[in-house]
């Protein structure tokens, strides 16, 4: 009775998980009439604009994690090596972007950084593309800080901070040679949650202007037919990658850890 | 003087969250409660009630209360399966990363994948008519309304979910059922006793974050819509674009009831996950 009512529940639910996947997958090859084909690929991939946006998108999705390093990285080991009482404040605030929508939060963009204010980041197209990338440093802020913070867990912080003063350190190098490799595996796996958030993001983008993979996709989305399925199976196949990369990364740094 | 510069060490942190968080959100919030000449004003509130904002509020509320409910019941029965319906241990594994992938499977591909689905010559529209003889657009069906946005929600909606309730399940401790058992519990008595009442606070912490997560999704619902469904964060998005209510400082007033929205039900969230980590220690 209770193995009926678990298959039933996991053999919904996997219906209701696949057929989306089937049915893009199989509209996606539906181009050529009559026939399967890779048609709707081969155009996509043919697209100058295609190509141009989701160079930008990658760029922008690496830039976001290299900024998303350099600012978490430091706060979360300085807070936990000396200033522990500020760890739910700092806590507080990396939890904001999952409470702030992202609409909200690129509107007061919107309205802060315009052409007639102090910061006039919007009024070049290098002052809007700094600023989508603050904004996707923001979005991917909560997966980020979480990951390495709990990376930093494992890990004796002050110990090791002292072993390497004791060796004649300085700042720079402890977090830069000593820290970061400790916590590369965390660093990794928010590295590719940044990845899949930011590669395909549409509502900064598209407020702000910018020729991103997201608005593009939409845009071909409400102008073609087939396209569309075949650029949501890369999508897919590009989150999937994401993910993947990521489980096994942190499999191989628990390997590692218990190696050890 | 050692612990008077410590703060030094968070302060690129500080200045990033201030100017690109904090600033920008209690701009919007300000702007919520001034008129164009910058003074003081309710008025803007006041003008939240108009009919086609109250209706959109509505709408997205709506929504996200379907696709939440929706999502924790399913997304709780596929996690139960799996850690106690005595289905085999290979399976959470995949389900889990699944779950992964798949919450973070939203925004413009997903509606592409459902209208590659459900859509008008979708495959499983196609299907259950040459099949079945069933036409779903003929019987009222629409995968631009309100049940087709419901029913995309829950493709990220449930494997959220999942992977919140795990742990939770995973920590119902076998001696509290093997107790329940000795003093003469059914199943049923079971989890309306003891497994329930344990997870409560867990299941509302669960749909509040699922409601926030729905309410504040833009990309899926414009993708698929475009702006025939005037749900909160479309109209926003149009006023963000164009002030299509001309007057900006409603959209402002807008933006702000998001804020209101959504910051409840993370508070619930909060408030719900503090109690249930009572049980899981």
């Amino acid at each position: 009775m209770k193995r009926l009512w678990s298959w039933g529940a996991i053999i919904a639910g996997a219906l209701y998980f696949l057929l989306p996947l089937i049915g893009t997958l199989e509209f996606s090859l539906r181009m050529r009439r009559g026939e399967y084909s890779l048609d709707a690929y081969r155009s996509v991939l043919a697209d100058p604009a295609f190509r141009a946006t989701f160079g930008y998108s990658v760029a922008m999705a690496l830039l976001t994690i290299l900024l998303g390093v350099l600012i978490v990285v430091p706060t979360a080991y300085w807070v936990r090596l000396r200033l522990p009482r500020l760890r739910p404040v700092i806590e507080f605030i990396t939890l904001l972007p999952l409470v702030i929508p992202a609409i909200v939060v690129v509107f007061g963009y919107i309205r802060l950084y315009n052409t007639s204010s102090l910061l006039p980041l919007t009024g070049s197209a290098t002052g809007t593309n700094l600023l989508l990338l603050c904004g996707y440093a923001t979005l991917a802020l909560p997966y980020m800080y979480r990951a390495v913070d709990t990376g930093l867990s494992t890990l004796d912080v002050r110990s090791l901070t002292e072993a390497a003063q004791s060796l004649g350190a300085g700042w720079v190098r402890i977090i830069g040679n000593l820290i970061l490799p400790n916590v590369m595996g965390a660093v990794m796996s928010g590295a590719f949650l940044s990845f899949a958030i930011v590669i395909g993001e549409f509502t900064m983008a598209a407020l702000l202007n910018r020729p991103a993979f997201g608005p593009y996709m939409q845009l071909l989305g409400a102008n073609r037919a087939y396209e569309p399925a075949a650029l949501a199976v890369i999508a897919f196949a590009a989150t999937w990658g994401c993910m993947g990369l990521m489980q096994l990364i942190s499999r191989l740094a628990s390997v590692r850890r218990t190696a050890r | 003087m050692r612990t008077g510069w410590n703060w030094l060490g968070v302060l690129p942190f500080f200045v990033f969250a201030v100017l690109f968080l904090v600033l920008p959100t209690m701009n919007i919030v300000i702007g919520a409660f001034r008129n164009p000449q910058g003074e003081f004003t309710l008025a803007n509130l006041a003008g939240l009630s108009a009919p086609r904002i109250v209706d959109s509020f509505a709408i997205s509320i709506r929504i996200s209360l379907a696709s939440a409910a929706l999502g924790c019941l399913v997304g709780f029965a596929m996690a139960a399966a799996v850690v106690m319906g005595g289905v085999p241990a290979w399976l959470k594994a995949p389900l889990m990363t699944f779950s992964g992938v798949a919450s973070n499977f939203a925004g413009v591909p997903l509606a592409f994948a459902f209208i590659a689905t459900l859509g008008r010559v979708g495959l499983v529209t196609m299907l259950l008519r040459q099949w079945f003889g069933i036409n779903i657009y003929a019987m009222g069906f629409n995968l631009l309304s309100f049940w087709g946005l419901t029913l995309t929600y829950l493709f990220f909606q449930i494997p959220l979910m999942i992977l919140i309730i795990t742990p939770a399940l995973e920590g119902l401790r076998r001696e509290w059922r093997e107790a329940a058992e000795v003093l003469g519990a059914s199943t049923g008595q079971y989890w309306r006793m003891v497994a329930l009442p344990i997870l409560f606070p867990s299941l509302l912490g669960a749909f509040a974050l699922l409601f926030a997560n729905s309410f504040g999704a833009v990309a899926t619902a414009y993708a698929l819509t475009g702006s025939s469904l005037s749900i909160v964060p479309i109209m926003l998005f149009a006023q963000i674009r164009g002030d299509v209510l001309q007057d900006p400082h409603l959209g402002y007033a807008m933006a702000f009831g998001m804020i209101v929205v959504t910051g409840i039900a993370n508070l619930a969230y909060v408030i719900m996950r503090s109690r249930a980590e009572r049980w899981m220690r």
